[in-house]
């Protein structure tokens, strides 16, 4: 769904003539994207009439096939239901501008510095199987060096195959070096050893892949505290940055995992990513509302620079044309 | 992973089951239960309301409403309409026809296809087929690698894909070598691709136009939300799927998704992938499965595992030990090795009915199995079979050798010495439950 919105990003930087021709490319691209959305919440807005309880009740479907938990969408609807008992919000249109706003009071968290102030800070990257932590992690450091930093990847996911081998092949792409270890190795050492090396490189900062868990795993979420730990006796406070990755396409169990890896781990910050899919992305309300975690990044697509720090206008925007 | 939707089927139906007759408006208030559950199963809203809407038809006429048990009725007709939205059997692969017989895997990124490559090469060859692996993404980095790697873990053949060949040529090429290398069944890995994006999507499209593959499985994520029937209905459309495999259903999510996906594409969910371990792939059984979902268990796939574990010869042989009381560290260490054989203990747990629940949260610790199977294999096979001789020193020095402590080493032996009660006492009273406290209770 954010494919568009980052082209929005774009024609507003770049220096565009023809404003018009440019915006029916942009609309031709959308379409499709468009209709996936019209069929959601936009739908409900289109005609303009009168707030009733049909209204609610076509606008309750739609928030749930955005992802959005019922919870959050108790909590979006239960102060417009009272301003609508008093008299106000009567009109779709007004209904609309004021559910953004209640979207945006939830959204509206600030994410910690990234990269964080220690030296060399060290951040996890944790998360079930295929959200995307590998790719993230190279976005990452592409963003990063290109902002200055220097950056060292960790490959802690030393269980699925060919892992170590994903992120060298990033780490070669953008003159970022690896430290590894053989496949089965034990991850905490690799951390170890990744983190003293480093410290004695004089690195900014390392950035650590970790397998894909199941939050159900208890032995994997032991494993990863016992990473954290070591973590910390080769750097004095690390990890000093904890990012979980949650897949914008999950439904209502991003809720159960975001609350088993909160337990093995501090979970500082989020990186929503495969938001470029027609998934309406509504678990991020959910997240941030249930956990008042901030989201850091979107992940946009495959390539390096596929990640946009998160702007919760523009998510508004997206979910609610 | 369907455990949320029956602990919440089930609250609701023992409201209902404390009443005696129903009025139309119990039923509908119980209804109301069984919609949010599916909601917040992530089942996707237009299937839910088709599915309340069947089950409301048939729980408002006579049956429910006239019957004794209605909740029972109501139940009953919930899980029919499951069993109806999954689909009626089991449906195998289409194994029929000329060989080389090519399977296609599409999905999204990240749903799991090149493990559930390698997991199918697996059940084929076990099936005592010739699998061959061909893996056909050459756009994320070392994906090749992975699926060239989980080949030689799993013991068939792969095809030595360059990253700079073009998709459609790697699985003419494939398709060319496995004819000529006599290999029965190809199994083609591709890229993960997003179904609105066009240019991947008739990639896709060209790929299975080269080779027909006889099956066309999306592999979807059980964790997927709302969204999965776009997916699907994408992959459908472009490609024309003929079946499913659901994966990560380990997890704890309720997997609304394998209802979306079927009701939506009409295709049956063939596998279920439940496991990092490459054994770690079930076939689908759409009552089966309904039945987990409703809290009923699922005996039928424990036997079945257990079958394919246990060395029946083996088991006839303890059989006859065991009722003449010698039962030896010997006998344990096979015992072990079969566990170990038989999968993930969490896996078989969640199998057995009234416990899965239960035990969700207790953490099983594999690596005991491990342990225990390295102290005894420190042992030698005089120790293992008169275990009475075991004194501090030998103890001493199986704990060394087993990289364990002698507390562990009595651990065992202890352990040991309560199994051996426990038999005498089955002797006696000759439970097959006691059998199962002392397989899966250890």
């Amino acid at each position: 769904m954010f494919k568009w919105l980052r082209k929005k990003d774009k024609k507003e930087t770049a220096e565009v003539p023809e404003e018009k021709k440019l915006l029916g490319k942009f609309k031709e691209r959308l379409s499709r994207t468009r209709e996936k959305l019209k069929e959601g919440l936009g739908e409900v807005f289109v005609i303009e009439r009168n707030v009733d309880e049909k209204f609610f009740e076509e606008l309750e479907e739609a928030l749930i096939t955005a992802d959005i938990n019922i919870d959050t969408i108790k909590r979006l609807l239960t102060p417009l239901r009272i301003r609508v008992s008093q008299g106000e919000l009567l009109k779709t249109s007004e209904f609309k501008e004021a559910l953004k706003a209640e979207m945006l009071k939830i959204l509206s968290l600030e994410p910690p510095a990234f990269p964080p102030e220690a030296r060399p800070a060290a951040i996890f990257v944790v998360g079930v199987n295929g959200v995307g932590k590998t790719t993230s992690i190279a976005k990452l450091g592409y963003r990063l060096k290109k902002s200055g930093f220097s950056v060292l990847f960790i490959a802690a996911d030393t269980f699925r195959a060919a892992a170590i081998e994903q992120l060298e092949n990033w780490g070669k792409r953008m003159e970022i070096p690896v430290i590894k270890q053989k496949l089965g190795a034990d991850p905490a050492s690799v951390v170890f050893e990744g983190l003293k090396a480093a410290t004695s490189r004089q690195i900014d900062v390392a950035l650590i892949d970790t397998a894909g868990r199941l939050h159900t795993k208890y032995n994997l979420m032991e494993e990863l505290k016992k990473m954290a730990r070591v973590a910390g006796k080769a750097v004095e406070g690390a990890p000093h940055q904890n990012i979980l990755v949650i897949d914008a396409t999950t439904g209502q169990n991003a809720v159960s995992q975001v609350k088993w890896f909160k337990e093995a781990l501090p979970i500082h910050t989020l990186i929503v990513t495969k938001m470029d899919g027609t998934a309406k992305g509504g678990i991020v309300l959910t997240l941030t509302h249930l956990f008042k975690i901030p989201i850091s990044f979107i992940g946009l697509g495959e390539k390096l620079e596929d990640l946009e720090p998160f702007d919760p206008k523009a998510f508004v925007e997206a979910i609610i044309p | 992973m369907f455990e949320n939707l029956s602990d919440r089927l089930e609250s609701t139906f023992k409201k209902l089951r404390g009443r005696g007759k129903l009025t139309p408006s119990d039923v509908e208030k119980g209804l109301r239960e069984v919609r949010l559950a599916l909601l917040e199963a992530d089942v996707n809203f237009r299937v839910v309301k088709d599915f309340i809407n069947r089950v409301k038809e048939r729980a408002l006429g006579a049956e429910v409403l006239e019957s004794l048990t209605p909740a029972q009725q109501l139940i009953k007709i919930v899980h029919e309409e499951l069993i109806h939205t999954l689909g009626e059997t089991a449906v195998p692969l289409n194994l029929s026809g000329p060989k080389p017989i090519p399977i296609l895997l599409v999905g999204l990124q990240g749903s799991g296809k090149t493990t559930t490559a390698a997991k199918l090469a697996r059940f084929l060859k076990k099936k005592n087929l010739k699998p061959f692996l061909v893996p056909a993404d050459v756009y994320r980095p070392a994906a090749i690698d992975q699926l060239k790697t989980l080949a030689r873990q799993v013991g068939v053949a792969c095809f030595d894909t360059q990253p700079d060949q073009k998709p459609v040529d790697i699985v003419k090429h494939a398709m060319a070598e496995a004819k000529a290398k006599g290999y029965d069944v190809v199994i083609i890995d591709t890229a993960g691709r997003l179904h609105i994006d066009e240019e991947m999507m008739n990639e896709v499209e060209e790929i299975k136009k080269a080779v027909e593959p006889r099956d066309v499985l999306l592999v979807a994520d059980a964790m997927t939300g709302q969204d999965a029937v776009n997916i699907a209905k994408s992959f459908h459309e472009k490609v024309g799927l003929t079946g499913v495999v659901l994966t990560k259903v380990e997890g704890d999510a309720r997997g609304g998704a394998a209802l979306s996906i079927r009701a939506v594409t009409g295709c049956p969910i063939k596998f279920l992938g439940v496991g990092e371990k490459l054994d770690a792939l079930e076939v689908f059984h759409p009552d089966r499965m309904a039945s987990r979902i409703l809290g009923m268990g699922d005996v039928l796939s424990l036997i079945e595992k257990a079958q394919e574990a246990f060395d029946i010869k083996k088991a006839k042989e303890l059989e006859k030990k065991l009722k003449r009381d010698a039962f030896t560290l010997e006998d344990l260490r096979d015992q072990i090795r079969q566990m170990k054989r038989l999968g993930s203990l969490e896996s078989i747990i969640k199998l057995i009915p009234g416990i899965g629940n239960k035990l969700k949260d207790m953490p099983f610790d594999e690596k005991e199995l491990v342990r225990m199977e390295a102290i005894l294999n420190s042992m030698t096979p005089q120790e293992r079979r008169y275990p009475k001789i075991l004194n501090a020193s030998r103890k001493r020095r199986i704990a060394k050798g087993s990289g364990t402590t002698v507390q562990d080493v009595n651990r065992l032996l202890k352990s040991y010495e309560e199994m051996r009660k426990l038999f005498k006492q089955m002797r006696k009273k000759g439970g097959l439950q006691a059998l199962a406290r002392n397989l899966f209770g250890m």
